[in-house]
């Protein structure tokens, strides 16, 4: 099944890689990253082990306090970013500039911004639920793949334009995107949330 | 984030060093005690965090619970082990409340207790029959594949049975049929037990029920598990399709609830999927629906030896949607087997001095206070102690679940800590917490196992495992975890 999702992430990737912007040929070149990481692992043998040294790879990058660098700037060219508003669980926003190919998930981590992320990234949970506040930009991104509804059908609060933080890349188009991180605990106590069976 | 917020954690700590810390030990190491820590170390920066578990190894069900070939919902313990190396945090493993040390003494020994030991025993039937050979509880299997200690020497009879019947539909369910159905050698490049491997490798199960009481629109699983049984390789899926027809109630709960949609739909479309492809070695998974367990069949040669199930067959009865129940018709049909696992829930075990309720099988509580008794409007709560996880709620929902639950129980307790602080002598009183803890182990002559001897555990599991291709191979006795762990 791992393999069988690495290579929905693969194809999800490749598709983002052609997807007609010509963000990976001239700009950020950071997106090589995490993408080639995951298409070099493919023609592997042992798909469960190189997931998760794909993991191991991404949670460096996700903990990693080393700078604006982040090991993305190979090339040295000029790094586009969006501006991206979380609007925390307090209600207090943060503005952060978020460049181009990285995920929200990874953005909030980088800026101190509570967002969990429990499986880091892998699509195993939903705990970097986040909810997009304007239908237009929700409109921008992709449709989720099956995997991010099933992890969807079990995050708190879920709203009509709910993503994970971490399938959510930035992108030119997503300049000025508003995301809120829902306030877990009221639907929790309140609003009697049933959970669904592990 | 967990770095910055460590480093923040860390500077706090210092600016506000308090001479008297308050000591909190946490019971349980699972998600729902991890997410405790954590949030009590956020939220208390004089706060001593104390996690103690019966085993020796940390993490609880997503070492013993998470199916091995879910990698992927593992990665969590990468969180746990930044919270369980906090400086203001320790793991005091192979601790048993109850018999190493007492409920009433850890109370004595620090300001708050937080119960959060799960669900470590099984909701039962109550038909005749069911503690015949051949029965198990799914958790049971489930600990013997995750090689659980305590399962080790379960030996589910594999080879001595084409047919297994699954009792119950939820994402347990879901996980140990695909376990018994999945071509094991992709089992074997996960952290499996070996000696569930081997039995794997071995079995002759060819065929696998899963039995539900209710319809497929009340199916308990999620998508997700339904998803990735669907799609094991050469697996023949049956479904009747008499019993997909969805009545007006039905139609409600479907367009109620996005996950009940979405798991109805994917069982429409696995049963409109069409007859099996012919080939070798096919094996087969039948989703049973409205059928409701009578007593278990003994084998005629072998007495006390399940041979079957009797089930009842049911309707749907009840009008309000999401709370239709079934109820027998007086019709029975025989399904034979040699084994049934029985994944109806988890329960959770009383221990002394701690009020329980056995209907709801969990520690009454409010907002994760534990209650000691209601009468009329006076309600009397357990001074500093508290619940989280399937002790507070239930044995339901998932690993984030627990990061809600943690967070209603830390909030509870920050509440009552400042209460306290600023009315009574509480503030001044100071408990031995930890070292407390460590002088009343010695005196037992118990001997606990630090995380830095987990963590000698985690590395020899590694290192036999890279040599089989796996992320780890386990220790699964007793006797090997303390020896590697002591050593």
């Amino acid at each position: 099944m791992s393999l069988f999702k690495l290579s929905r992430n693969g194809v999800r990737m490749l598709k983002e890689l052609f997807i007609g912007n010509s963000l990976l040929v001239t700009k950020a070149s950071h997106v090589r990253g995490p993408f080639f990481k995951y298409l070099r692992t493919l023609p592997q043998p042992q798909p469960q082990v190189q997931v998760l040294q794909g993991f191991k790879w991404q949670e460096q990058r996700l903990y990693s306090t080393s700078g604006p660098q982040n090991g993305c700037n190979e090339e040295n060219e000029p790094k586009e970013t969006i501006s991206v508003t979380f609007v925390l669980k307090d209600g207090e926003e943060q503005q952060i500039e978020v460049p181009v190919g990285m995920s929200m998930l990874e953005a909030a981590h980088q800026n101190d911004i509570e967002l969990e992320g429990a499986c880091e990234g892998s699509l195993a949970c939903s705990t970097c639920h986040v909810i997009v506040m304007d239908m237009d930009y929700y409109n921008k991104i992709e449709e989720p793949v099956d995997e991010e509804n099933d992890m969807l059908d079990l995050a708190f609060g879920l709203t009509e334009t709910s993503r994970l933080g971490c399938q959510v890349i930035a992108k030119p188009e997503l300049d000025g995107i508003r995301l809120a991180i829902p306030a877990a605990t009221r639907n929790f106590a309140v609003d009697g949330f049933t959970p669904k069976p592990h | 984030m967990a770095l910055f917020r460590a480093r923040a954690l860390f500077c706090r700590c210092f600016s506000t060093s308090a001479s008297h810390p308050t000591h909190i030990c946490v019971v349980g190491s699972g998600p729902a005690g991890f997410y405790t820590a954590e949030k009590l170390l956020k939220a208390l920066p004089n706060a001593q965090v104390d996690i103690i578990d019966r085993l020796p190894t940390p993490f609880g069900l997503v070492r013993s619970g998470v199916a091995p070939d879910h990698p992927e919902t593992k990665i969590v313990v990468n969180q746990f082990t930044r919270v369980a190396q906090h400086q203001r945090c320790s793991f005091f493993g192979n601790i048993k409340l109850g018999s190493s040390i007492s409920l009433s003494d850890l109370r004595e020994l620090y300001h708050t207790v937080v119960l959060a030991y799960g669900a470590e025993s099984d909701r039962s039937l109550k038909i005749p029959g069911e503690d015949w050979y051949g029965i198990h509880s799914a958790r049971e299997f489930v600990w013997w594949y995750n090689g659980h200690p305590d399962c080790r020497n379960l030996n589910p009879g594999l080879k001595t049975t084409d047919t297994a019947v699954i009792l119950g539909q939820g994402n347990v369910a879901l996980d140990v049929a695909r376990i018994l159905l999945r071509p094991t050698s992709e089992l074997g490049s996960t952290d499996i037990a070996s000696h569930a491997l081997e039995a794997l490798q071995e079995s002759s199960i060819r065929k696998v029920l899963l039995v539900g009481r209710r319809g497929p629109v009340q199916a308990a699983c999620t998508a997700k598990e339904l998803r990735e049984v669907l799609g094991i390789k050469n697996l023949h899926i049956h479904i009747r399709e008499a019993d997909l027809l969805k009545s007006p109630t039905d139609e409600e709960e479907v367009k109620n609830s996005r996950i009940q949609r979405r798991v109805y739909e994917l069982l429409a479309k696995a049963a409109a999927s069409g007859p099996p492809h012919s080939g070798t070695g096919l094996r087969e998974l039948h989703f049973v629906f409205f059928r409701k367990p009578e007593e278990f069949l003994s084998s005629v040669d072998e007495k006390d030896h399940v041979a079957g199930v009797r089930f009842e067959k049911t309707v749907l009865e009840g009008s309000s949607p999401g709370k239709q129940i079934a109820r027998g018709t007086g019709e029975f049909e025989d399904l034979d087997c040699q084994m049934v696992l029985k994944s109806i829930g988890y329960k959770s075990v009383p221990i002394d001095g701690l009020p329980f309720d056995h209907q709801k099988g969990i520690v009454p509580n409010i907002r994760g206070r534990v209650v000691s008794y209601i009468s009329g409007d006076a309600i009397q709560l357990e001074e500093g102690l508290y619940v989280c996880g399937w002790l507070k709620r239930g044995p339901t929902g998932i690993i984030a679940t627990n990061l809600y639950c943690a967070q209603e129980t830390v909030a509870s307790i920050c509440e009552d800590l400042d209460k306290t602080a600023s009315g009574s002598s509480f503030s001044s009183s100071s408990k031995p917490g930890r070292e407390g803890l460590i002088h009343a182990l010695d005196d037992q002559n118990v001997r606990f196992v630090p995380f830095s001897a987990w963590e000698k555990i985690d590395s020899v599991e590694k290192r036999l495992g890279s040599l089989k291709n796996k992320p780890r191979e386990k220790l699964t006795t007793w006797e090997e975890l303390l020896k590697v762990a002591m050593e």
